[in-house]
């Protein structure tokens, strides 16, 4: 008996909402997102990994085991920049040796994401599908995506220091819930609108010279909670002001127009772009040291070869502008205890160091 | 400019065009400074001037830098983010420049190969001659003198490769980044052990260049490392020459943790995969190199008797 087809992905934080939403109106398939990420998620894709890859391949690698085994047979994976774009392969290879059948698809190819290529891969699934509608719902999950980090950012701003405990999260899983069921540009604007004032009137007891990090380095894991041990939750028990830069809207289409500013910025640490995204990381050391941030925290997966050759760059930034700045390097066999320790120590001396 | 020492550091992209830049800077007058070859003190110091996660390759790197730090006018450091359209360079490559710029104070001399944005190596060598004080047509003609006989080079040592796969003994292929088969620390001891069991070597950096889009697609289709093709590449011609085929990684390198996977998932002949670090003693190497030709000694018998049948 041939399996019915299901469409599945890996999870990167509260994205699978936008993905999901999309790969829907695309196709006629059930799209199920990869079951939640857990122990055993690790566990499963750092089992079948190459050894000392870095660790969002394995994170994606038990995320599809564990989809796999629910019955998914299409998978998609999105590919990017460094060593994303070559992920899909390998682990299409890799499944495939395991002795699961499904259809691998890719949403870039050659790290670029273009609409055509997007159109061609969406035609493969529903050859019903119309260029015109695959681009209407591709900008209206852009415009959920940009609504989303819009919130998030405002989150983190504020989370610290709220008055009744998960107030924010609480109001944002429903704003998730009531996102995905939206219906067209109107219905996610009101929607929109109506979480953004609910957020704002969120009561708050907010210093006005509270402790402010920035979070800077690789992109899945300051996307992936899971993978950086729930960083921005520890940060904001500790009743700090969070900004982090890297979400999908940066990656997807802000990064581009800013790549000449940031070079300008930081001209005197950078004569060229360092790969991936570290330039990005060196230009925002620089500028929250600018907007007096208290300290700066620096995540990647271990052996994160483009954010290695920034950290050079960027502890000399640093030093210049006597930024405190912690690093964070995460793998399977990373202990969660090592790095709370070693939090609460930065914490601690970020505290001090303000008075 | 007259007298101008350049120091050139015999790590990374050194083992790739030593010819081209020792040429170059010949032709123009410029006197060269190599680093030696890496020893304990230019490793130790590489670990400590690098962020610690970095592959030992880069480590090694930032030892030969200090290493010539003092000893000459400029550092030669390459920055190179891309060579072919729709390819990439591992971003060591990118970042190289402005990692030892802000970790030496030194001067470098550089040139930028980046074709994705116009920027060829021909303009970076005129570019480089300009910097030491030539006009662009002395550099040009360096350039086009170096270049020539640096490619020449490269047929005569294919052509001479070639030859040894006409030997009878064990013929294993040693494939990897150059800066790894050729370092000092890295291959230089796996190399020894291997000829010291008469085994014949072929290097995966000498190769034919034509189709070799072609033969890496037998492999991979999206790989898009330029310098890991190429080592694919050399594996696909040379399979069905060799006995066995030992991939020599630095840990914890980006791009071979994928490529490697691919290469040893696809390839039918023996295979192994070392991986260097620079806290590794030898003996467990030494180890799985001996049972490695053991295996290939064994098959070989049962392919002669087989054929003797
Ligand atoms: S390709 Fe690998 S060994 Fe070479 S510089 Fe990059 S990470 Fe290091």
């Amino acid at each position: 008996m041939k399996k019915e087809p299901m469409i599945s992905f890996p999870h990167l934080g509260d994205y699978y909402i936008p993905i999901k939403f999309l790969l829907t109106h695309l196709t006629d398939y059930k799209v199920i997102e990869a079951p939640p990420i857990t122990k055993k998620t690790i566990e499963l894709g750092t089992k079948y990994s190459p050894s000392f890859v870095c660790i969002p391949f394995k994170y994606n690698l038990g995320n599809f085991i564990e989809t796999l085994e629910q019955g998914a047979t299409i998978l998609f994976q999105a590919g990017g920049g460094c060593r994303y774009g070559y992920y899909t392969e390998v682990q299409e290879q890799i499944l495939k040796d395991l002795g699961y059948d499904f259809q691998m698809m890719t949403i870039g190819q050659n790290k670029i994401i273009t609409l055509n290529y997007l159109y061609k891969t969406i035609k493969k699934l529903n050859k019903n599908i119309s260029f015109f509608q695959l681009s209407y719902y591709v900008l209206l999950t852009l415009f959920m995506i940009h609504f989303m980090d819009k919130i998030d950012d405002y989150i983190r701003l504020n989370i610290g220091f709220e008055t009744q405990k998960n107030s924010f999260i609480d109001l944002k899983k429903e704003m998730l819930a009531s996102f995905s069921k939206t219906t067209g540009f109107f219905s996610l604007l009101t929607k929109y609108l109506k979480y953004k004032r609910k957020i704002k009137n969120l009561k708050i007891n907010k210093p006005k010279n509270c402790l402010k990090v920035g979070i800077i380095g690789e992109l899945y894991t300051s996307m992936e909670p899971f993978s950086n041990y729930f960083l921005e939750k520890e940060l904001a028990n500790m009743n700090i002001q969070v900004k982090r830069f890297t979400n999908a809207s940066f990656l997807i289409y802000q990064k581009k127009f800013k790549i000449k500013k940031m070079q300008k910025y930081i001209k005197k640490y950078c004569t060229y772009e360092l790969g991936a995204d570290g330039m990005d990381n060196v230009y925002r050391a620089k500028f929250l040291s600018a907007k007096g941030y208290d300290g700066l925290i620096h995540i990647k997966p271990f052996g994160c070869t483009p954010e290695i050759g920034a950290m050079p760059i960027i502890r000399k930034v640093c030093e210049d502008e006597k930024m405190p700045i912690i690093f964070f390097s995460f793998d399977s066999e990373t202990s969660e205890v090592g790095i709370k320790t070693r939090l609460e120590a930065f914490y601690d001396m970020l505290k001090i160091k303000k008075g | 400019m007259k007298n101008i020492k350049i120091g050139i550091p015999k790590a990374l992209l050194y083992f790739k065009y030593k010819e081209l830049w020792h040429l170059f800077f010949q032709k123009l007058g410029c006197q060269i400074i190599i680093s030696s070859d890496t020893n304990k003190e230019i490793l130790e110091n590489g670990i400590k001037f690098s962020p610690d996660e970095a592959c030992m390759a880069l480590k090694i790197y930032m030892g030969h830098i200090h290493f010539l730090q003092n000893k000459c006018d400029y550092i030669l450091v390459p920055r190179l983010a891309c060579l072919k359209k729709d390819e990439i360079l591992c971003t060591n490559f990118s970042a190289l420049y402005d990692l030892i710029k802000n970790t030496f104070p030194t001067n470098i001399i550089h040139y930028n190969v980046d074709v994705k944005h116009n920027k060829t190596e021909e303009m970076a060598f005129i570019k480089m001659g300009k910097t030491l004080g030539f006009s662009k047509k002395e550099s040009q003609l360096a350039y086009y003198y170096a270049k020539s006989r640096a490619d020449l080079n490269k047929i005569k040592m294919l052509d001479e490769q070639k030859k040894l796969l006409q030997q009878k003994n064990l013929k294993i292929l040693l494939a990897g980044h150059p800066y790894n088969l050729y370092d000092q620390f890295i291959g230089e001891p796996i190399q020894k052990l291997l000829k010291e069991n008469n085994i014949t070597l072929i290097f995966s950096d000498i190769y034919e260049e034509n189709d070799l889009n072609e033969q890496v697609k037998t492999i991979t289709k999206t790989n898009y490392w330029t310098y890991n093709k190429e080592i694919i590449a050399a594996i696909v011609q040379y399979e069905k020459h060799i006995d066995g085929i030992i991939l020599l990684t630095s840990f914890p390198c980006g791009p071979d943790s994928l490529s490697n996977e691919m290469i040893l998932r696809k390839i039918k002949i023996p295979i192994i995969n070392l991986i260097l670090d620079e806290a590794d003693s030898n003996t467990g190497l030494i180890t799985r190199i001996e049972s490695f030709i053991d295996i290939l000694e064994e098959r070989r018998k049962r392919n002669e008797e087989r054929t003797n049948d």
